[in-house]
């Protein structure tokens, strides 16, 4: 029998910052694929599913990871020296999902600030009793000696804001079909495309992918919720009133949202060519309201109740003005 | 020291850029704290370009166009007129002032209008105090 050489297997890891754990099940969610991953990989790190500790990463060669799928955004210390410290043990560190791409879900947070929401969380809340007003504190002295908590940020920060990233894999969270295709892409070693990529998705908008019927003037004076029209199951959202951020969002999730008959909300982040989705969607949603009298218009500007909140609903920390001004 | 504004400024090429050139050429004097960018219409001013002004470190936007019914893209001004709107909602929620972005229709012959419409935004501008937005951004990066 001829003697084998095994390839030697990548060295995976998959971490989270300020992430609500669904990037991690998008994992999961490869299901029997797994066996294909692993017989191409080790997991060395993977805080949801194994028992390895921080020290034991930082015992590490450097660059001893191949890849590592970083999801979250950043938004305390631990966060902030984890993405350090993988950066430097990794090969090809991936912002993996919404929230390390363009701050995501947790980035909405950069509309108030860091005193805002503590005495929320800790005082005003209707299920909070706390009439101390005691609030958590970075390090807290005990006889056995000091314990500590990681501090808490008056910003979110995507993780390129923090740490040089190799490829972007967006959505909220990524579609699993997408990240195997990449994996599969990386230990068959296709060439990747150049470095600062967002990989795993189309450079065309979702309108481009989006089968629903469109009329070329679209004009409306009075944009509602979803809750608050009978989708015709066929046109367009937009044209039903209806704020669907298509225009501004880039493809690859094969419009699973709109599938299901819900607007696009912007997960996948913007196409290359548009640096802003928020902008991109002022300019569309501006352009389509009706009238051309400011009273009207006003009218119109009215039904939205939450521009800011809408269109920078995945991306606030990735924007243009990055948070509120307080 | 006392705080000077900046004002950047998208005029449409027909009419306001023309209107402001009177001023020019007539010699009005107005507040030398605006600078002007000229684009073809205001219908041509994205979003993106008055959000750029303010992460840059524009105390103030000015956007100018010709009169209703006058632009010579027929829509342009009223598109820029929607998305003005949206945007005054929008900056507002993100805490800088809605009233840092005026938006003025200015004819070819309305230097004198121009050089007015200048001197009192700069004013109201400098009430304001400056726009912390380029500050923030700064200290995040
Ligand atoms: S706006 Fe939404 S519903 Fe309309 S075409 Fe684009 S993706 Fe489809
Ligand atoms: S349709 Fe939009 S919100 Fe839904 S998964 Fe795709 S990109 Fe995300
Ligand atoms: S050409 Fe002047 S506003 Fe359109």
């Amino acid at each position: 029998m001829a003697k084998t050489e095994a390839k030697p297997k990548l060295k995976l890891a998959v971490y989270w910052g300020a992430a609500c754990g669904g990037c991690c099940v998008s994992v999961l969610d490869v299901h029997e694929k797994l066996f294909t991953v692993l017989e191409h990989a080790d997991l060395v790190f993977w805080p949801i599913a194994l028992d390895i500790k921080y020290k034991d990463v930082k015992a590490m060669p450097d660059g001893h990871i191949d890849l590592t799928l970083f999801n979250g955004a950043v938004r305390n210390s631990e966060n902030e020296e984890m993405a350090k410290l993988l950066r430097k043990k990794t090969k090809v560190l991936v912002a993996y999902g919404s929230c390390a791409h363009m701050g995501g879900i947790p980035g909405l947070a950069n509309f108030s600030s860091k005193e805002e929401i503590f005495s929320r969380v800790y005082e005003e809340s209707e299920s909070t009793i706390n009439p101390d007003k005691i609030r958590p504190v970075p390090e807290f002295e005990v006889k056995e000696g000091i314990l500590d908590i990681p501090v808490f940020y008056n910003d979110v920060r995507t993780l390129d804001q923090v740490v040089n990233v190799d490829y972007y894999l967006p959505g909220c969270p990524p579609q699993t079909e997408r990240l195997v295709e990449v994996f599969l892409a990386i230990v068959t070693g296709a060439e990747l495309p150049p470095a600062g990529s967002v990989i795993g998705a189309l450079n065309k908008t979702q309108c481009d992918e989006c089968e629903r019927k469109q009329t070329e003037d679209k004009s409306i004076s009075e944009f509602k919720r979803p809750i608050d029209i009978v989708d015709d199951g066929e046109s367009c959202f937009l044209e039903q009133g209806v704020i669907c951020m298509g225009p501004a969002t880039r493809g690859g999730c094969d419009v699973r949202c709109i599938e299901g008959n819900a607007p696009c909300r912007g997960c996948y982040g913007p196409p290359d060519d548009i640096p802003d989705p928020g902008s991109k969607m002022l300019s569309a949603v501006g352009t389509i309201i009706k009238g051309n009298n400011e009273s009207e218009i006003n009218a119109t500007v009215d039904t939205i109740d939450d521009p800011a909140g809408l269109f920078y609903r995945f991306s606030l920390p990735n924007s243009i003005l990055r948070r509120k001004v307080l | 020291m006392s705080f000077n504004p900046k004002i950047v400024s998208f005029l449409c090429n027909w009419c306001s850029y023309t209107g402001a050139d009177l001023a020019g050429t007539s010699r009005m004097k107005y507040a030398s704290n605006i600078r002007i960018i000229r684009v073809m219409c205001s219908g041509r001013v994205e979003p993106t370009f008055v959000l750029k002004a303010f992460q840059q470190g524009a105390d103030g936007v000015l956007i100018c166009g010709c009169h209703p019914g006058d632009c010579h893209y027929h829509e342009g001004n009223y598109n820029c007129l929607r998305r003005f709107k949206l945007m005054q909602k929008f900056i507002d929620q993100m805490g800088i002032e809605k009233d840092r972005m005026k938006l003025k229709w200015i004819s070819a012959s309305e230097g004198k209008d121009f050089a007015k419409l200048v001197d009192q935004f700069t004013e109201e501008i400098r009430e304001f105090g400056p726009c912390k937005v380029k500050e923030i951004v700064e200290t995040l990066s």
